[in-house]
């Protein structure tokens, strides 16, 4: 299976250097940059980028959740403690696997990508592994609620299930975005078409979505 | 090559594609700046009948009640009505028009050019993030039509009254619910702006541009989208919350026992204070989302009018991060009269002052470059002139409302309205007119006319003194905000002022239709556009007018230059352009 591979550019140390003296050039004489300097050759691809800047929305979205949440638990004394759901630490257990199971489905794909190597494996094959395992997490919220709803706590019957509801329901959301972007990387990686800075992209943000529940986990056991 | 495979698209064929849901940011970046003019006559419409209802109290407006028989039966304005016109002015104006303009629409439309890209990095976000603002205004125009009006809570929509329902007023159903709905989804539409803008200004700038090198107005935008990004994801979930309260029955924000009309409501424990935490740490930076690009886009008109470089242009860059940054640890100055602690109040007036320093680096950066210069006159640069007179009069009243024992005298009073009316409000009006006047001709390739857009700025800039200074007036004699008439004896000598303000924001708002006019009357009948009509130097300038669809007709610019190399001799005059090879000396050295 032919896989088109679009390795960065190589860093050329010397123009970068260059890049650093640039800037306003303030003064008299010759004007500092008519020099005809080329400062920037490189520079990395904008999806790279992209996912840094999206986990950055997401962190502020669960920080104004949390500080919501530290505030609403100190400003009365109706809120009540429950014991979180066994369920959640399968869950937990599945969504680490499944961090697992996609690194070692980044590598094989790097190095089919580099060493191009028939040998008969799919490189797709963990990728597969870890999209059932995140669909196996959103299924083990969704009997975690269930429990929870049998328990009779509701979205509104006091406010730490109203945060548990919320914040678990908001992570799996953005689970499903992440098994989105797992299809994604399937779906190029059928057509060779597949490059390397989405993979990449793809697997950043599965991992921090196991980084963000780990948090998330710990917030719940602490003030719930 | 920083140009990644990612922003190629093809040129659209088909009308939709072209001009409905396109793909190319400077359509995108037109759309937004259409939303933004349909928005602000809207909501210079209902400052007029709320002007003439307080000036005028019982007068009745003519055909006022076809836009609510309920809330202006016989066409006049009840007091619950003028808080819904009020609120929807306020919405209208800051996200509408104050976000959308300076840094949404021009930001769009300039950003890659300035960077030398073809497009934006996610062109589908982009086109996505347009029509999710625009679905965002749909839906907080409908309030007017829908139930029992627009919400009456104020465009901060403090809570307990944001989520206790109908049994709080007219439009405090439905109407509380669309516009937290369409401030949700406008914050969706902001975020993937900032994505884009982010990701062009860092990974898309061709050879030669690093950052130091990219344009004032550049680095407002990048700046602004940084603001833009922690902000607006605050905001969001804390919508979420109030809808959840107001639609699911949950307590965040509404205290236990709370009795309404009456009414005992079914909510126990919330925080009332949470939904000030959480709207003012994304409402302050927006003071800066609002003003920032409208000091990137100044600094870029000035610097091409004043033919010679800004006195220090990275100092300029790094006060604008600094109030980025500050801008985040000053919210709680909104709230000294919350009943937080006095400790708090401390804490949050210190950086308010300090922040003051930034913004007065910036100024004095904008007169001592201008000191000296001989600046070419035009109706681009003299709203510039007047963003920076409008920036420091709204600014100095800043000083005094920074100390929390001066704000809680002032605080709900007009002396406010006055001061964020004029340091907000007509300074970032002045930078998108600035930026009208000066880009225009890029945007179309037509001329505006000059006579109307010097008319427009004199009209517009003693109108604006003559609305909002008397208000800090009003302030100081005890004029409580939020009213919808003033019947109580210490208010009646105050009236006739209220009148003059009448009469002076409708003849500024009929002004504001010289420019209209002009805008419509020059895209289709105007002079026809130079490529480089001001005879400036960053990238936009050395494009085609209008930009041909690539934006740079398949080439990619070279970047040899720093951004604003005025004030020396080249073969073509006393400037050279960033994409132009020629090695040039400064007027100095030839000195």
């Amino acid at each position: 299976m032919a896989t088109t591979v679009h390795e960065p550019p190589q860093i050329d140390s010397r123009r970068l250097a260059g890049e650093r003296h640039s800037g306003n050039g303030a003064g008299g004489g010759i004007v500092p940059d008519g020099d005809l300097r080329v400062a920037v050759e490189y520079s990395p691809p904008p999806s790279s980028t992209a996912i840094w800047v999206v986990l950055f929305a997401i962190t502020m979205m669960f920080a104004a959740f949390t500080s919501a949440l530290v505030v609403r638990k100190g400003s009365s004394l109706d809120w009540q403690t429950f014991t979180l759901p066994s369920v959640l630490y399968f869950n937990t257990l599945v969504l680490v696997i499944s961090s697992v199971t996609l690194e070692l489905a980044r590598r094989r794909i790097a190095s089919f990508m580099v060493v191009l190597r028939s040998q008969g494996e799919s490189p797709a094959r963990w990728l597969y592994v870890t999209l059932f395992l995140g669909v196996l997490f959103v299924a083990g919220q969704y009997v975690a609620w269930s429990q929870l709803r049998a328990e009779g706590l509701y979205l509104a019957t006091n406010p730490s299930s109203s945060f548990f509801y919320l914040l678990t329901v908001t992570h799996a959301l953005h689970v499903l975005c992440g098994l989105g972007g797992l299809i994604y990387v399937i779906r190029k990686l059928s057509k060779s078409v597949l490059r390397r800075n989405q993979l990449d992209a793809a697997a950043r943000y599965w991992h921090f979505m196991g980084i963000l529940w780990l948090y998330l986990l710990l917030l719940l056991r602490m003030k719930l | 090559m920083s140009v990644h495979a990612g922003q190629h698209h093809a040129p659209p064929t088909s009308f939709i594609r072209k001009h409905v849901f396109s793909l190319d940011h400077k359509v995108i970046g037109k759309q937004y700046y259409a939303l933004a003019l349909v928005a602000a006559f809207i909501g210079m419409f209902l400052s007029w009948l709320m002007r003439i209802h307080l000036a005028w109290n019982n007068a009745a407006i003519p055909g006022l009640q076809l836009l609510s028989k309920t809330g202006a039966p016989g066409g006049v304005m009840t007091p619950e009505y003028y808080l819904q016109l009020m609120t929807m002015h306020g919405t209208i104006m800051v996200f509408f028009v104050l976000t959308t303009a300076p840094f949404a629409a021009f930001g769009n439309y300039f950003l890659p050019i300035q960077v030398g890209a073809e497009d934006m990095p996610f062109p589908r976000f982009n086109m996505m993030s347009f029509w999710v603002t625009f679905t965002a205004f749909l839906v907080l125009m409908s309030s007017f039509f829908l139930g029992d009006g627009p919400t009456l809570g104020g465009w901060t929509q403090y809570a307990p009254l944001n989520a206790v329902g109908s049994v709080a007023g007219p439009g405090q159903g439905l109407g509380v619910v669309l516009w937290m709905a369409s401030i949700a989804l406008f914050c969706v539409g902001q975020l993937l702006g900032s994505l884009n803008f982010i990701t062009t200004t860092l990974d898309l700038r061709v050879k030669g541009l690093s950052l130091m090198r990219l344009p004032l107005s550049a680095w407002a935008w990048f700046i602004t989208s940084c603001m833009g990004l922690t902000a607006f994801a605050v905001l969001m979930p804390a919508c979420i919350l109030a809808i959840l309260d107001h639609v699911a029955g949950t307590s965040f924000f509404v205290a236990s026992n709370l009795v309404i009309n009456d009414q005992i409501q079914p909510h126990s424990g919330g925080s009332t204070l949470l939904w000030q935490h959480l709207f003012w740490f994304f409402g302050h930076p927006e003071v800066y989302i609002a003003i920032v690009p409208g000091m990137g886009i100044v600094s870029h008109v000035l610097l091409a009018n004043m033919r010679k470089q800004m006195l220090s242009q990275r100092t300029l860059i790094y006060s604008m991060g600094a109030l980025a940054l500050l801008s985040y640890m000053v919210y709680g100055h909104h709230m000294f009269v919350s009943g937080m602690n006095p400790y708090s109040s401390l804490a949050f007036s210190f950086p308010t002052l300090v922040i003051t320093i930034p913004s007065t680096i910036v100024v004095l950066i904008w007169t001592f470059s201008l000191y000296g210069s001989r600046l070419r006159i035009n109706s681009a640069s003299l709203f510039a002139l007047g963003f920076i007179s409008m920036f420091v009069s709204g600014g100095v009243s800043g000083f005094f409302l920074a100390q929390p024992s001066i704000d809680i005298m002032l605080h709900a009073t007009y002396f406010v309205v006055g001061h964020f009316h004029l340091v907000m409000g007509v300074a970032a009006m002045f930078g998108i007119f600035a930026g009208t006047y000066f880009w225009f001709p890029k945007m179309t390739g037509r001329m505006m006319n000059e006579t109307l857009g010097k008319a427009h700025f004199w009209l517009s800039f003693v109108g604006a003194y003559c609305i909002f200074m008397p208000f800090h007036y009003l302030g100081m004699a005890g004029n409580v905000r939020r009213y919808a008439s003033f019947v109580d004896d210490y208010l009646q000598p105050l009236i006739p002022v209220h009148r003059f303000i009448t009469v002076a924001a409708l003849c500024t708002g009929a002004a504001q239709l010289i420019f209209l006019y002009n805008l419509i009357h020059s895209r289709f009948r105007g002079e026809a556009a130079a490529d480089n009509p001001w005879e400036a130097t960053s990238l936009e300038w050395s494009t085609a007018t209008p930009p041909p669809f690539d934006n740079f007709g398949g080439k990619h610019p070279v970047v040899y230059h720093d951004p604003y190399q005025y004030g020396v001799q080249s073969s073509v005059g006393d400037y050279v352009m960033q994409a132009s090879p020629e090695q040039v000396k400064s007027d100095n050295e030839e000195k």
